[in-house]
Protein backbone atom coordinates (compact mmCIF):
# COMPACT_ATOMS: atom_id res chain seq x y z
CA UNK A 1 0.00 0.00 0.00
CA UNK A 2 1.43 3.32 -1.08
CA UNK A 3 1.81 5.79 1.76
CA UNK A 4 1.78 9.56 1.46
CA UNK A 5 2.93 12.18 3.92
CA UNK A 6 0.32 14.71 2.78
CA UNK A 7 -2.14 12.56 0.77
CA UNK A 8 -4.64 15.33 0.05
CA UNK A 9 -1.92 17.38 -1.67
CA UNK A 10 0.17 14.60 -3.18
CA UNK A 11 -2.79 12.94 -4.89
CA UNK A 12 -4.78 16.11 -5.61
CA UNK A 13 -6.54 16.00 -8.99
CA UNK A 14 -4.51 18.00 -11.54
CA UNK A 15 -7.17 20.64 -12.17
CA UNK A 16 -7.36 21.40 -8.47
CA UNK A 17 -3.59 21.47 -8.28
CA UNK A 18 -3.53 23.92 -11.18
CA UNK A 19 -6.03 26.16 -9.41
CA UNK A 20 -3.88 26.07 -6.29
CA UNK A 21 -0.81 27.02 -8.36
CA UNK A 22 -2.71 29.88 -10.05
CA UNK A 23 -3.73 31.31 -6.71
CA UNK A 24 -0.29 30.94 -5.13
CA UNK A 25 1.54 32.33 -8.16
CA UNK A 26 -0.56 35.49 -8.23
CA UNK A 27 0.10 36.02 -4.55
CA UNK A 28 3.82 35.29 -4.91
CA UNK A 29 4.30 37.70 -7.83
CA UNK A 30 2.69 40.42 -5.73
CA UNK A 31 4.95 39.53 -2.78
CA UNK A 32 8.07 39.74 -4.97
CA UNK A 33 6.95 43.00 -6.63
CA UNK A 34 6.39 44.59 -3.24
CA UNK A 35 9.52 43.30 -1.52
CA UNK A 36 12.28 42.54 -4.05
CA UNK A 37 13.29 45.76 -5.86
CA UNK A 38 15.88 43.85 -7.91
CA UNK A 39 13.22 41.63 -9.53
CA UNK A 40 10.67 44.43 -9.72
CA UNK A 41 13.16 46.36 -11.88
CA UNK A 42 13.45 43.34 -14.18
CA UNK A 43 9.65 43.18 -14.48
CA UNK A 44 9.44 46.90 -15.16
CA UNK A 45 12.10 46.58 -17.84
CA UNK A 46 9.78 44.09 -19.59
CA UNK A 47 6.77 46.32 -19.02
CA UNK A 48 5.07 43.80 -16.72
CA UNK A 49 3.17 44.44 -13.49
CA UNK A 50 1.56 41.93 -11.11
CA UNK A 51 -1.78 42.66 -12.83
CA UNK A 52 -0.49 40.90 -15.95
CA UNK A 53 -0.11 37.62 -14.07
CA UNK A 54 -3.49 35.99 -13.56
CA UNK A 55 -2.24 32.44 -13.29
CA UNK A 56 0.20 29.80 -14.52
CA UNK A 57 -0.80 30.52 -18.13
CA UNK A 58 0.85 33.95 -17.78
CA UNK A 59 4.05 32.62 -16.20
CA UNK A 60 5.98 32.88 -19.50
CA UNK A 61 5.62 36.67 -19.38
CA UNK A 62 7.86 36.96 -16.33
CA UNK A 63 11.60 37.55 -16.64
CA UNK A 64 14.05 34.77 -15.76
CA UNK A 65 16.34 34.72 -12.76
CA UNK A 66 19.76 33.31 -13.62
CA UNK A 67 22.93 32.42 -11.75
CA UNK A 68 24.29 35.80 -12.89
CA UNK A 69 21.40 37.52 -11.09
CA UNK A 70 22.23 35.63 -7.91
CA UNK A 71 25.79 36.87 -8.27
CA UNK A 72 24.78 40.48 -8.92
CA UNK A 73 22.29 40.55 -6.08
CA UNK A 74 24.59 38.79 -3.58
CA UNK A 75 24.02 38.61 -0.68
CA UNK A 76 20.72 40.36 0.17
CA UNK A 77 19.35 41.60 -3.18
CA UNK A 78 16.79 38.85 -3.79
CA UNK A 79 15.35 38.67 -0.30
CA UNK A 80 11.60 38.91 0.13
CA UNK A 81 11.62 39.32 3.93
CA UNK A 82 13.67 41.45 6.31
CA UNK A 83 16.59 39.69 8.00
CA UNK A 84 14.76 39.91 11.32
CA UNK A 85 12.13 37.48 9.93
CA UNK A 86 14.77 35.00 8.76
CA UNK A 87 15.98 32.15 10.95
CA UNK A 88 18.53 30.32 8.77
CA UNK A 89 20.83 30.48 5.81
CA UNK A 90 22.17 27.62 3.72
CA UNK A 91 24.83 27.94 1.09
CA UNK A 92 26.37 26.20 -1.90
CA UNK A 93 30.01 25.31 -2.26
CA UNK A 94 30.47 27.97 -4.93
CA UNK A 95 32.13 25.63 -7.43
CA UNK A 96 30.67 27.47 -10.41
CA UNK A 97 31.53 30.97 -9.32
CA UNK A 98 30.31 32.92 -6.34
CA UNK A 99 28.57 30.94 -3.66
CA UNK A 100 24.81 31.13 -3.34
CA UNK A 101 23.45 32.16 0.05
CA UNK A 102 19.76 31.35 0.50
CA UNK A 103 17.63 32.68 3.37
CA UNK A 104 14.75 30.94 5.15
CA UNK A 105 11.96 32.06 7.42
CA UNK A 106 10.56 29.48 9.86
CA UNK A 107 7.69 29.02 7.40
CA UNK A 108 10.18 28.27 4.58
CA UNK A 109 12.01 25.70 6.71
CA UNK A 110 8.72 24.08 7.58
CA UNK A 111 7.65 23.68 3.96
CA UNK A 112 11.10 22.43 2.93
CA UNK A 113 10.99 19.80 5.66
CA UNK A 114 7.50 18.78 4.51
CA UNK A 115 8.95 18.14 1.05
CA UNK A 116 11.69 15.95 2.54
CA UNK A 117 9.12 14.15 4.69
CA UNK A 118 7.15 13.33 1.52
CA UNK A 119 10.34 11.82 0.03
CA UNK A 120 11.00 9.67 3.10
CA UNK A 121 7.37 8.51 3.24
CA UNK A 122 7.49 7.69 -0.48
CA UNK A 123 10.31 5.20 0.08
CA UNK A 124 8.24 3.51 2.80
CA UNK A 125 9.43 5.48 5.83
CA UNK A 126 7.20 5.59 8.94
CA UNK A 127 7.68 6.39 12.61
CA UNK A 128 8.87 2.80 13.08
CA UNK A 129 11.94 3.50 10.93
CA UNK A 130 15.47 4.47 11.84
CA UNK A 131 16.72 7.06 9.37
CA UNK A 132 20.47 7.62 9.14
CA UNK A 133 21.33 10.95 7.56
CA UNK A 134 24.86 10.72 6.17
CA UNK A 135 24.68 13.86 4.08
CA UNK A 136 26.91 16.66 5.33
CA UNK A 137 25.38 18.89 7.98
CA UNK A 138 26.17 22.58 7.95
CA UNK A 139 25.88 25.05 5.10
CA UNK A 140 25.10 22.20 2.67
CA UNK A 141 21.35 21.61 2.48
CA UNK A 142 21.53 17.79 2.35
CA UNK A 143 21.93 17.06 6.07
CA UNK A 144 19.58 19.69 7.52
CA UNK A 145 16.84 19.02 4.92
CA UNK A 146 16.60 15.26 5.34
CA UNK A 147 17.10 15.61 9.09
CA UNK A 148 14.02 17.86 9.29
CA UNK A 149 12.01 15.57 7.03
CA UNK A 150 12.93 12.54 9.10
CA UNK A 151 11.75 14.29 12.29
CA UNK A 152 8.44 15.17 10.64
CA UNK A 153 7.85 11.57 9.63
CA UNK A 154 8.73 10.56 13.18
CA UNK A 155 11.66 8.31 12.31
CA UNK A 156 14.38 7.86 14.87
CA UNK A 157 16.93 10.13 13.23
CA UNK A 158 20.66 9.40 13.34
CA UNK A 159 22.52 12.56 12.32
CA UNK A 160 25.86 10.94 11.48
CA UNK A 161 26.67 13.55 8.80
CA UNK A 162 29.23 12.49 6.19
CA UNK A 163 32.54 10.70 6.67
CA UNK A 164 33.94 8.24 9.20
CA UNK A 165 32.87 5.20 7.25
CA UNK A 166 33.47 2.58 9.94
CA UNK A 167 31.31 4.51 12.38
CA UNK A 168 28.58 4.83 9.73
CA UNK A 169 28.55 1.09 9.22
CA UNK A 170 28.68 0.55 12.98
CA UNK A 171 25.54 2.67 13.48
CA UNK A 172 23.69 0.98 10.62
CA UNK A 173 24.37 -2.37 12.26
CA UNK A 174 24.11 -1.55 15.98
CA UNK A 175 21.11 0.82 15.81
CA UNK A 176 19.38 -1.03 12.97
CA UNK A 177 19.10 1.83 10.50
CA UNK A 178 16.47 1.06 7.89
CA UNK A 179 16.76 4.18 5.71
CA UNK A 180 20.01 5.75 4.55
CA UNK A 181 20.27 9.29 3.15
CA UNK A 182 23.53 10.34 1.46
CA UNK A 183 25.13 10.99 -1.92
CA UNK A 184 25.04 8.02 -4.30
CA UNK A 185 28.84 7.91 -4.47
CA UNK A 186 29.01 7.67 -0.69
CA UNK A 187 26.41 4.91 -0.68
CA UNK A 188 28.54 3.00 -3.20
CA UNK A 189 31.60 3.60 -1.05
CA UNK A 190 29.82 2.34 2.08
CA UNK A 191 28.92 -0.81 0.14
CA UNK A 192 32.56 -1.32 -0.88
CA UNK A 193 33.78 -0.75 2.67
CA UNK A 194 31.25 -3.24 4.04
CA UNK A 195 32.56 -5.82 1.60
CA UNK A 196 36.11 -5.17 2.80
CA UNK A 197 34.91 -5.63 6.37
CA UNK A 198 33.49 -8.99 5.35
CA UNK A 199 29.85 -7.87 5.56
CA UNK A 200 27.11 -8.44 3.01
CA UNK A 201 23.61 -7.02 2.48
CA UNK A 202 22.12 -9.65 4.80
CA UNK A 203 24.18 -8.36 7.72
CA UNK A 204 22.42 -4.98 7.80
CA UNK A 205 18.75 -4.05 8.24
CA UNK A 206 18.75 -1.20 5.66
CA UNK A 207 15.79 -1.36 3.28
CA UNK A 208 15.85 1.94 1.40
CA UNK A 209 18.19 4.75 0.48
CA UNK A 210 17.53 8.33 -0.61
CA UNK A 211 20.45 9.47 -2.72
CA UNK A 212 20.95 12.83 -4.38
CA UNK A 213 23.06 15.96 -4.75
CA UNK A 214 25.04 14.54 -7.67
CA UNK A 215 24.52 12.86 -11.01
CA UNK A 216 24.30 9.06 -10.96
CA UNK A 217 23.45 6.47 -13.53
CA UNK A 218 20.97 3.61 -13.64
CA UNK A 219 23.95 1.18 -13.49
CA UNK A 220 25.05 2.81 -10.28
CA UNK A 221 21.54 2.36 -8.86
CA UNK A 222 21.65 -1.36 -9.66
CA UNK A 223 25.11 -1.66 -8.07
CA UNK A 224 24.07 0.10 -4.87
CA UNK A 225 20.84 -1.88 -4.62
CA UNK A 226 22.82 -5.10 -4.88
CA UNK A 227 25.70 -4.30 -2.51
CA UNK A 228 23.51 -2.78 0.20
CA UNK A 229 20.46 -4.98 -0.38
CA UNK A 230 18.09 -2.00 -0.57
CA UNK A 231 15.90 -0.02 -2.94
CA UNK A 232 17.75 3.12 -4.01
CA UNK A 233 15.72 6.26 -4.69
CA UNK A 234 16.71 9.55 -6.26
CA UNK A 235 16.01 12.98 -4.81
CA UNK A 236 16.54 16.38 -6.43
CA UNK A 237 16.86 19.91 -5.20
CA UNK A 238 18.82 23.13 -5.30
CA UNK A 239 19.87 25.44 -2.51
CA UNK A 240 18.39 28.30 -4.55
CA UNK A 241 14.93 26.71 -4.20
CA UNK A 242 15.30 25.27 -0.64
CA UNK A 243 17.42 22.13 -0.93
CA UNK A 244 16.68 18.42 -1.44
CA UNK A 245 13.01 17.61 -1.89
CA UNK A 246 12.12 19.86 -4.80
CA UNK A 247 11.36 16.48 -6.35
CA UNK A 248 11.70 12.87 -5.22
CA UNK A 249 11.23 9.32 -6.45
CA UNK A 250 8.33 7.08 -5.48
CA UNK A 251 8.00 3.29 -5.46
CA UNK A 252 7.84 3.31 -9.29
CA UNK A 253 11.53 4.40 -9.40
CA UNK A 254 11.19 6.00 -12.81
CA UNK A 255 11.29 9.74 -12.29
CA UNK A 256 10.98 12.26 -9.50
CA UNK A 257 7.64 13.84 -8.55
CA UNK A 258 8.03 17.61 -8.39
CA UNK A 259 6.32 19.14 -5.37
CA UNK A 260 4.09 21.26 -7.59
CA UNK A 261 2.17 22.86 -4.74
CA UNK A 262 5.47 24.66 -3.97
CA UNK A 263 7.29 24.77 -7.30
CA UNK A 264 6.04 25.30 -10.85
CA UNK A 265 8.26 23.61 -13.43
CA UNK A 266 8.75 24.71 -17.03
CA UNK A 267 10.96 23.35 -19.80
CA UNK A 268 12.49 26.00 -22.03
CA UNK A 269 14.77 26.16 -25.02
CA UNK A 270 18.08 27.19 -23.45
CA UNK A 271 18.99 29.22 -26.56
CA UNK A 272 15.82 31.23 -27.06
CA UNK A 273 14.16 31.07 -23.64
CA UNK A 274 10.90 29.89 -25.32
CA UNK A 275 8.70 27.55 -23.30
CA UNK A 276 8.68 24.14 -25.00
CA UNK A 277 5.64 21.88 -25.43
CA UNK A 278 4.85 19.14 -22.92
CA UNK A 279 7.27 16.22 -23.06
CA UNK A 280 10.12 18.18 -24.71
CA UNK A 281 13.69 17.97 -23.61
CA UNK A 282 15.13 21.32 -22.51
CA UNK A 283 16.27 23.45 -19.62
CA UNK A 284 14.38 23.11 -16.37
CA UNK A 285 13.03 26.35 -14.89
CA UNK A 286 11.43 26.61 -11.46
CA UNK A 287 9.18 29.19 -9.86
CA UNK A 288 8.78 28.92 -6.12
CA UNK A 289 5.25 29.89 -5.14
CA UNK A 290 5.35 29.47 -1.37
CA UNK A 291 8.78 30.64 -0.26
CA UNK A 292 8.90 33.90 1.65
CA UNK A 293 12.52 34.80 2.29
CA UNK A 294 14.12 33.80 -1.01
CA UNK A 295 11.24 33.76 -3.51
CA UNK A 296 12.80 33.04 -6.91
CA UNK A 297 10.56 33.36 -9.95
CA UNK A 298 11.48 31.49 -13.15
CA UNK A 299 14.88 30.40 -11.92
CA UNK A 300 16.97 28.83 -14.69
CA UNK A 301 18.53 25.70 -13.23
CA UNK A 302 20.73 24.99 -16.31
CA UNK A 303 19.74 21.34 -15.87
CA UNK A 304 18.62 19.66 -19.07
CA UNK A 305 15.57 17.60 -18.31
CA UNK A 306 12.26 16.18 -19.48
CA UNK A 307 8.90 16.17 -17.68
CA UNK A 308 6.52 13.23 -17.67
CA UNK A 309 2.83 14.02 -17.12
CA UNK A 310 1.60 10.44 -17.46
CA UNK A 311 -0.32 9.14 -14.43
CA UNK A 312 1.99 7.34 -12.01
CA UNK A 313 1.07 3.93 -10.56
CA UNK A 314 1.94 5.28 -7.08
CA UNK A 315 -1.15 7.50 -7.18
CA UNK A 316 0.69 10.81 -6.91
CA UNK A 317 -0.59 13.34 -9.40
CA UNK A 318 2.40 15.65 -9.39
CA UNK A 319 4.48 15.72 -12.59
CA UNK A 320 7.65 13.66 -12.73
CA UNK A 321 11.05 14.86 -13.96
CA UNK A 322 13.78 12.56 -15.27
CA UNK A 323 17.28 12.61 -13.87
CA UNK A 324 18.92 15.78 -15.18
CA UNK A 325 20.80 14.79 -18.31
CA UNK A 326 23.42 17.45 -17.79
CA UNK A 327 23.93 21.19 -17.95
CA UNK A 328 22.60 23.35 -20.74
CA UNK A 329 25.79 25.38 -20.94
CA UNK A 330 28.24 22.71 -21.96
CA UNK A 331 26.71 19.68 -23.64
CA UNK A 332 28.84 17.79 -26.17
CA UNK A 333 27.62 15.29 -28.72
CA UNK A 334 30.17 12.51 -29.18
CA UNK A 335 29.40 9.62 -31.52
CA UNK A 336 25.79 10.68 -31.24
CA UNK A 337 25.77 10.42 -27.46
CA UNK A 338 25.07 13.47 -25.32
CA UNK A 339 27.97 13.99 -22.95
CA UNK A 340 28.02 16.53 -20.17
CA UNK A 341 31.25 17.52 -18.41
CA UNK A 342 29.32 17.30 -15.14
CA UNK A 343 28.95 13.54 -15.69
CA UNK A 344 32.69 13.18 -16.22
CA UNK A 345 33.29 15.27 -13.14
CA UNK A 346 31.06 13.00 -11.09
CA UNK A 347 32.98 9.92 -12.19
CA UNK A 348 36.32 11.56 -11.39
CA UNK A 349 35.15 12.51 -7.92
CA UNK A 350 33.67 9.05 -7.35
CA UNK A 351 37.07 7.55 -8.18
CA UNK A 352 39.02 9.82 -5.87
CA UNK A 353 40.48 12.17 -8.48
CA UNK A 354 40.20 15.93 -8.28
CA UNK A 355 37.80 17.69 -10.61
CA UNK A 356 40.73 19.22 -12.52
CA UNK A 357 40.32 17.76 -15.95
CA UNK A 358 40.21 18.55 -19.61
CA UNK A 359 38.11 16.92 -22.28
CA UNK A 360 39.61 16.61 -25.74
CA UNK A 361 37.27 15.61 -28.53
CA UNK A 362 38.68 14.81 -31.94
CA UNK A 363 37.65 12.98 -35.07
CA UNK A 364 39.94 10.23 -36.34
CA UNK A 365 38.93 8.33 -39.49
CA UNK A 366 35.37 9.63 -39.23
CA UNK A 367 34.98 8.46 -35.65
CA UNK A 368 34.80 10.81 -32.69
CA UNK A 369 37.37 10.21 -29.98
CA UNK A 370 37.12 11.31 -26.39
CA UNK A 371 40.15 11.84 -24.21
CA UNK A 372 39.93 12.89 -20.58
CA UNK A 373 43.09 14.41 -19.18
CA UNK A 374 43.22 14.19 -15.42
CA UNK A 375 45.74 15.77 -13.12
CA UNK A 376 47.61 13.38 -10.85
CA UNK A 377 47.13 14.22 -7.19
CA UNK A 378 49.02 13.25 -4.03
CA UNK A 379 46.04 11.14 -2.97
CA UNK A 380 46.01 9.08 -6.16
CA UNK A 381 49.76 8.75 -6.63
CA UNK A 382 51.54 5.71 -5.37
CA UNK A 383 55.03 4.35 -5.89
CA UNK A 384 53.49 1.28 -7.52
CA UNK A 385 53.00 1.49 -11.30
CA UNK A 386 50.68 -1.51 -11.30
CA UNK A 387 48.38 0.17 -8.80
CA UNK A 388 48.31 3.42 -10.79
CA UNK A 389 47.48 1.40 -13.87
CA UNK A 390 44.67 -0.39 -12.04
CA UNK A 391 43.18 2.91 -10.83
CA UNK A 392 43.36 4.28 -14.35
CA UNK A 393 41.52 1.23 -15.70
CA UNK A 394 38.85 1.57 -13.00
CA UNK A 395 38.36 5.15 -14.07
CA UNK A 396 37.99 4.14 -17.74
CA UNK A 397 35.38 1.55 -16.71
CA UNK A 398 33.58 4.16 -14.58
CA UNK A 399 33.44 6.60 -17.50
CA UNK A 400 32.16 3.92 -19.83
CA UNK A 401 29.39 3.01 -17.44
CA UNK A 402 28.34 6.65 -16.90
CA UNK A 403 28.62 7.89 -20.50
CA UNK A 404 28.04 4.73 -22.50
CA UNK A 405 31.20 5.61 -24.43
CA UNK A 406 34.81 4.50 -24.38
CA UNK A 407 37.14 7.28 -23.27
CA UNK A 408 40.89 7.40 -23.11
CA UNK A 409 42.23 8.59 -19.77
CA UNK A 410 45.57 10.38 -19.66
CA UNK A 411 47.20 11.19 -16.36
CA UNK A 412 49.05 14.49 -16.47
CA UNK A 413 51.24 16.43 -14.08
CA UNK A 414 49.60 18.47 -11.32
CA UNK A 415 48.62 22.03 -12.27
CA UNK A 416 49.37 21.33 -15.94
CA UNK A 417 45.77 22.00 -16.96
CA UNK A 418 45.28 25.68 -17.59
CA UNK A 419 43.07 27.51 -15.16
CA UNK A 420 41.65 30.74 -16.41
CA UNK A 421 39.79 33.24 -14.24
CA UNK A 422 36.36 31.84 -13.49
CA UNK A 423 35.60 29.05 -15.91
CA UNK A 424 38.43 26.62 -16.60
CA UNK A 425 39.16 25.65 -20.18
CA UNK A 426 37.66 22.21 -19.85
CA UNK A 427 36.69 21.34 -23.36
CA UNK A 428 38.85 21.28 -26.46
CA UNK A 429 36.86 20.25 -29.50
CA UNK A 430 39.26 19.64 -32.39
CA UNK A 431 36.63 18.18 -34.71
CA UNK A 432 36.25 19.94 -38.03
CA UNK A 433 32.66 19.37 -38.93
CA UNK B 1 66.09 -1.60 8.25
CA UNK B 2 65.20 0.65 5.40
CA UNK B 3 66.17 3.83 3.61
CA UNK B 4 63.90 6.57 2.32
CA UNK B 5 63.30 6.74 -1.40
CA UNK B 6 61.37 9.50 -3.12
CA UNK B 7 59.12 8.56 -6.03
CA UNK B 8 58.12 11.40 -8.34
CA UNK B 9 55.35 11.41 -10.95
CA UNK B 10 56.61 12.65 -14.33
CA UNK B 11 54.84 13.01 -17.63
CA UNK B 12 56.50 11.08 -20.43
CA UNK B 13 57.62 13.99 -22.60
CA UNK B 14 60.86 15.79 -23.49
CA UNK B 15 62.44 17.91 -20.79
CA UNK B 16 60.53 16.48 -17.82
CA UNK B 17 63.49 14.76 -16.16
CA UNK B 18 65.65 17.77 -16.87
CA UNK B 19 63.15 20.01 -15.09
CA UNK B 20 63.23 17.69 -12.09
CA UNK B 21 67.03 17.58 -11.83
CA UNK B 22 67.07 21.37 -12.26
CA UNK B 23 64.97 21.74 -9.11
CA UNK B 24 67.24 19.34 -7.22
CA UNK B 25 70.37 21.14 -8.44
CA UNK B 26 69.12 24.56 -7.47
CA UNK B 27 68.54 23.30 -3.92
CA UNK B 28 71.96 21.59 -3.79
CA UNK B 29 70.39 18.20 -3.30
CA UNK B 30 72.81 15.37 -3.89
CA UNK B 31 71.46 12.22 -5.50
CA UNK B 32 72.81 8.82 -4.45
CA UNK B 33 70.79 6.69 -6.80
CA UNK B 34 68.08 6.96 -9.42
CA UNK B 35 65.83 4.63 -11.33
CA UNK B 36 63.24 5.42 -14.01
CA UNK B 37 60.13 3.37 -14.81
CA UNK B 38 57.73 4.37 -17.49
CA UNK B 39 54.48 3.64 -19.25
CA UNK B 40 53.51 5.26 -22.56
CA UNK B 41 52.27 8.44 -20.96
CA UNK B 42 53.94 8.86 -17.62
CA UNK B 43 56.76 7.57 -15.52
CA UNK B 44 58.03 7.41 -12.00
CA UNK B 45 61.50 8.67 -11.10
CA UNK B 46 62.71 6.97 -7.93
CA UNK B 47 65.60 8.71 -6.22
CA UNK B 48 67.68 8.34 -3.10
CA UNK B 49 69.16 11.62 -1.92
CA UNK B 50 71.19 13.09 0.92
CA UNK B 51 68.23 14.93 2.50
CA UNK B 52 65.05 12.96 1.75
CA UNK B 53 62.53 14.91 3.81
CA UNK B 54 63.80 18.32 2.64
CA UNK B 55 63.70 17.04 -0.90
CA UNK B 56 60.10 15.91 -0.61
CA UNK B 57 59.17 19.39 0.63
CA UNK B 58 61.15 21.11 -2.12
CA UNK B 59 59.49 18.97 -4.79
CA UNK B 60 55.99 19.48 -3.41
CA UNK B 61 56.59 23.23 -3.34
CA UNK B 62 57.74 23.05 -6.94
CA UNK B 63 54.38 21.46 -7.84
CA UNK B 64 55.44 17.81 -8.13
CA UNK B 65 53.41 14.89 -6.88
CA UNK B 66 55.74 12.62 -4.97
CA UNK B 67 55.74 10.10 -2.20
CA UNK B 68 58.35 8.87 0.28
CA UNK B 69 58.69 5.09 0.35
CA UNK B 70 60.81 2.95 2.64
CA UNK B 71 62.94 0.57 0.60
CA UNK B 72 65.59 -1.96 1.42
CA UNK B 73 69.19 -1.15 0.46
CA UNK B 74 71.34 -4.26 0.54
CA UNK B 75 75.15 -4.15 0.38
CA UNK B 76 76.28 -6.49 -2.35
CA UNK B 77 79.61 -8.25 -1.95
CA UNK B 78 81.70 -7.10 -4.91
CA UNK B 79 82.61 -10.61 -6.09
CA UNK B 80 81.18 -12.79 -8.85
CA UNK B 81 77.96 -14.31 -7.56
CA UNK B 82 77.55 -11.53 -4.97
CA UNK B 83 74.03 -10.58 -6.05
CA UNK B 84 73.13 -14.22 -6.45
CA UNK B 85 73.90 -14.87 -2.76
CA UNK B 86 71.53 -12.10 -1.77
CA UNK B 87 68.75 -13.27 -4.06
CA UNK B 88 69.11 -16.83 -2.84
CA UNK B 89 68.27 -15.66 0.65
CA UNK B 90 65.28 -13.63 -0.44
CA UNK B 91 64.01 -16.38 -2.66
CA UNK B 92 64.28 -18.99 0.10
CA UNK B 93 62.41 -16.67 2.44
CA UNK B 94 59.72 -16.44 -0.26
CA UNK B 95 60.00 -12.65 -0.47
CA UNK B 96 58.61 -11.04 -3.61
CA UNK B 97 60.48 -8.13 -5.22
CA UNK B 98 58.23 -5.40 -6.62
CA UNK B 99 61.15 -3.64 -8.25
CA UNK B 100 64.87 -3.08 -7.72
CA UNK B 101 67.86 -1.19 -9.03
CA UNK B 102 71.58 -1.18 -8.47
CA UNK B 103 74.02 1.59 -7.64
CA UNK B 104 77.61 1.98 -6.55
CA UNK B 105 78.46 3.66 -3.29
CA UNK B 106 81.12 6.33 -2.93
CA UNK B 107 83.71 3.94 -1.48
CA UNK B 108 85.63 1.28 -3.28
CA UNK B 109 83.96 -2.12 -3.18
CA UNK B 110 80.63 -0.76 -2.08
CA UNK B 111 77.72 -1.72 -4.31
CA UNK B 112 74.07 -1.72 -3.33
CA UNK B 113 70.82 -3.10 -4.59
CA UNK B 114 67.67 -1.24 -3.68
CA UNK B 115 64.62 -3.50 -3.33
CA UNK B 116 60.96 -2.74 -2.80
CA UNK B 117 59.42 -5.56 -0.79
CA UNK B 118 56.16 -5.91 1.10
CA UNK B 119 57.80 -6.12 4.51
CA UNK B 120 61.19 -4.53 5.12
CA UNK B 121 61.73 -6.01 8.58
CA UNK B 122 61.12 -9.62 7.50
CA UNK B 123 63.49 -9.22 4.58
CA UNK B 124 66.13 -7.50 6.73
CA UNK B 125 65.98 -10.25 9.33
CA UNK B 126 66.31 -12.97 6.69
CA UNK B 127 69.33 -11.26 5.10
CA UNK B 128 71.10 -10.46 8.36
CA UNK B 129 70.71 -14.02 9.54
CA UNK B 130 72.88 -15.02 6.58
CA UNK B 131 75.41 -12.30 7.34
CA UNK B 132 74.36 -9.97 4.53
CA UNK B 133 74.57 -6.29 5.35
CA UNK B 134 71.52 -4.08 4.98
CA UNK B 135 72.01 -0.29 4.98
CA UNK B 136 71.03 1.49 8.19
CA UNK B 137 68.70 4.49 7.93
CA UNK B 138 70.87 7.49 7.18
CA UNK B 139 73.77 5.43 5.89
CA UNK B 140 73.20 6.32 2.26
CA UNK B 141 72.29 9.92 2.98
CA UNK B 142 75.62 10.55 4.70
CA UNK B 143 77.68 8.80 2.06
Amino acid sequence: MERYYQPEIETMPRDQLRALQDERLVKQVKHVWDNVPYYRAKMEAKGITPDDIKGVADLHKLPFVTKADLRDAYPYGLMGKPLSECVRIQSTSGTTGKRVVAFYTQHDIDLWEDCCARAITAVGGTKEDVCQVSYGYGLFTGGPGLNGGSHKVGCLTIPTSSGNTERQIGFIKDLSSTILCCTPSYAAYLGESMKEMGMGPDDIPLKAGIFGAEAWSEEMRQDIQKTLGIKAYDIYGLTELSGPGVSFECSAQNGMHINEDHFIAEIIDPETGEVLPEGSKGELVFTSITKEAFPLLRYRTRDICQLNYEPCPCGRTHVKMCKPMGRSDDMLIIRGVNVFPSQIETVLLNHGYAANYQIIVDRVKNTDTLEVRVEMTSEMFTDNLGEIDKRQKDLVAGLRSMLGLAAKVTLVAPKSIVRSEGKAVRIIDKRKI
Amino acid sequence: MSVKQISVFLENKPGELNALTQVLASHHIDMRAMSLSETNEFGIARIIVDRPLDTATVLKDAGYVCTVTSVLAVAIPNVPGGLNQVLNVLSEANINLEYGYAFLGGKKDSAYMVFRVANNSTATAALREKGIRVAEPGELEGM
